[in-house]
């Protein structure tokens, strides 16, 4: 089974697995933002859950890192060995005439969403972990509300937002169907695949969006 | 027609290799595309150059020979077809075409735009094979039942020619179309069921000692396929692989 993972095709399933997990793990994210658009309370409540309750803390927290961490080393891993695979370069290549530019530039938005959550881990889980569990302080469950509007106050911080989900919308909509390609999902469901993988790369990234916006129109 | 051609000529394997500037004149747009080269070749031949080395054999679309990769695709710019099908009429009077051989270091050039496909052969030396015994006891071909969908399926996969245009046209020299074709024509078939587990380990293993890179899924290779060999094929490769690894 370890000479599986080791195959050119184990890499491919093991960045589809990856991949999965990070597609879900956007939705129950952003389930949890919308939140903040209707109701400060419900939204503190599920932040002052997430953030205390020892099961996500301790058990899902460091799955999600691992997981965010492999996803994109194994993608570099992939985009050096296949630079290596490739011979000299065509002097005349048309990559558009058979295939599509997100296919063909996923390390390049990938880039652009590490470089998000760079910043994300800059704002949010590091004053977070600070907080907590550095600088101690008692915890207050109505505090996190009032940090995530401050954060879309600065309109350079939406708009790096904003172009970031485009990105990861333009990652989604290869990256959906390949996953599942990639895991030999798809005789016969390829039409109902790529609708619900193009649904998923809209809705996901422009609900992030339109709460990022939302709390920028509305601060107090 | 008159052409320009911008071809690379490459002496030897250990050659540095460049493109070449030609000028074409009088090309009929009835020509093939491997015609077009024929009168080059003679031209050059009577010039006392050396002519444009290039693969080909069955000029009839069969053999999957004929490799180049012009004006950025595989085969050129028709669907379904190899380079010998291709025909002067897809281009335009004053037209430039780039000719170039594959590219992928799996495919090292042999001599301007032929490349050593012999990888290939070495995958298919590693599994894509049933064991029987051929010694002249026949059997009748009816005495395993097969339905209409494996042997329709199985033998969609059996018509990939080994051309190798999937690895030349694929941004990561990968050749799992090529190699999905080769282990789904046998995992559809109650033939080839006895030695399955070990076929597509022992296939994908010299894929990847062989060099080839990696898939990700673009597509372009189902695309420019001359047999059109559809991606389903690697994701039952895919199948198969997890399911021996699982067994
Ligand atoms: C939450 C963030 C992310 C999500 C939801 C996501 C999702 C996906 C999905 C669904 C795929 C297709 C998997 C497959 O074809 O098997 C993929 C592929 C890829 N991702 Fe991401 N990704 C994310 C972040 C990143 C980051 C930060 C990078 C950093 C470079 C990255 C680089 C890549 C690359 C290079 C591929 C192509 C590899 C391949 O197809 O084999 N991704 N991603
Ligand atoms: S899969 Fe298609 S492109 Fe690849 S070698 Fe076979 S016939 Fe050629
Ligand atoms: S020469 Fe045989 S396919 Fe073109």
């Amino acid at each position: 089974m370890s000479g599986f993972f080791k195959s050119s095709i184990g890499r491919k399933v093991s960045m589809a697995l990856s991949a999965f997990f990070l597609m879900f793990f956007l939705i129950i994210h952003l389930a949890v933002n919308i939140t903040s658009i209707f109701s400060e309370a419900v939204f503190n409540e599920m932040s002052h859950f997430m953030g205390t309750n020892p099961l996500v803390q301790f058990a899902l927290q460091p799955v999600l890192i691992f997981g965010v961490v492999f996803h994109f080393v194994m993608g570099f891993v992939l985009e050096i060995r296949n630079k290596k695979a490739q011979g000299i370069a065509y002097a005349k290549n048309n990559g558009a005439a058979n295939s599509t530019w997100m296919s063909r530039n996923m390390i390049y938005s990938g880039l652009v969403i590490l470089a998000f959550i760079g910043l994300h881990f800059i704002d949010f889980w590091f004053p977070e972990i600070n907080y907590k569990y550095i600088a101690g302080n008692p915890e207050e469950p109505t505090r996190y509300f009032h940090e995530l509007q401050e954060k879309f106050v600065p309109i350079w911080r939406v708009a790096a937002y904003v172009l970031s989900f485009i990105l990861l919308g333009l990652h989604l909509a290869h990256g959906f169907t390949s996953a599942f390609q990639s895991m030999g999902i798809t005789a016969g469901r390829k039409k109902t695949l790529k609708t619900i993988g193009i649904a998923y790369s809209i809705i996901i990234p422009l609900g992030f969006i339109i709460v990022a916006l939302f709390h920028h129109l509305n601060h107090h | 027609m008159k052409l320009t051609l911008k071809i690379w000529r490459q002496k030897s394997a250990n050659d540095k290799g460049n493109l070449v500037d030609y000028k074409v004149n009088d090309v009929s747009p009835d020509m093939s595309f491997l015609e077009m080269l024929d009168v080059l070749n003679q031209d050059l031949i009577d010039k006392n150059e050396e002519p444009i080395a290039f693969d080909h054999d069955c000029r009839e679309g069969i053999c999957g020979m004929c490799s180049m990769y012009i004006n950025g695709r595989a085969h050129g710019p028709d669907r379904s077809i190899t380079v010998c099908q291709l025909h002067m009429r897809s281009f335009k009077d004053g037209d430039t075409i780039y000719i170039e051989p594959w590219r992928a270091k799996a495919f090292p050039v042999i001599k301007d735009l032929i490349v050593d496909r012999s990888a290939f052969d070495r995958i298919q030396q590693a599994g894509g094979f049933i064991s029987v015994n051929t010694s002249g006891n026949t059997q009748d071909a009816n005495a395993t039942l097969i339905s209409k969908y494996a042997a329709d399926t199985a033998m969609d996969a059996a018509t990939c020619i080994g051309c190798g245009a999937c690895v030349a046209t694929c941004k990561n020299s990968s050749a799992m179309l090529f190699v999905g074709a080769k282990v789904s024509q046998y995992a559809l078939l109650p033939q080839g069921q006895i030695e399955a587990a070990e076929r597509v380990r022992n296939m994908v293993a010299q894929m990847d000692l062989e060099g080839f890179g990696n898939c990700t899924n673009t597509g372009a290779c189902e695309v420019e396929c001359p047999k059109g060999i559809s991606l389903e094929n690697i994701a039952r490769m895919n199948r198969e692989l997890m399911k021996a690894n699982i067994n």
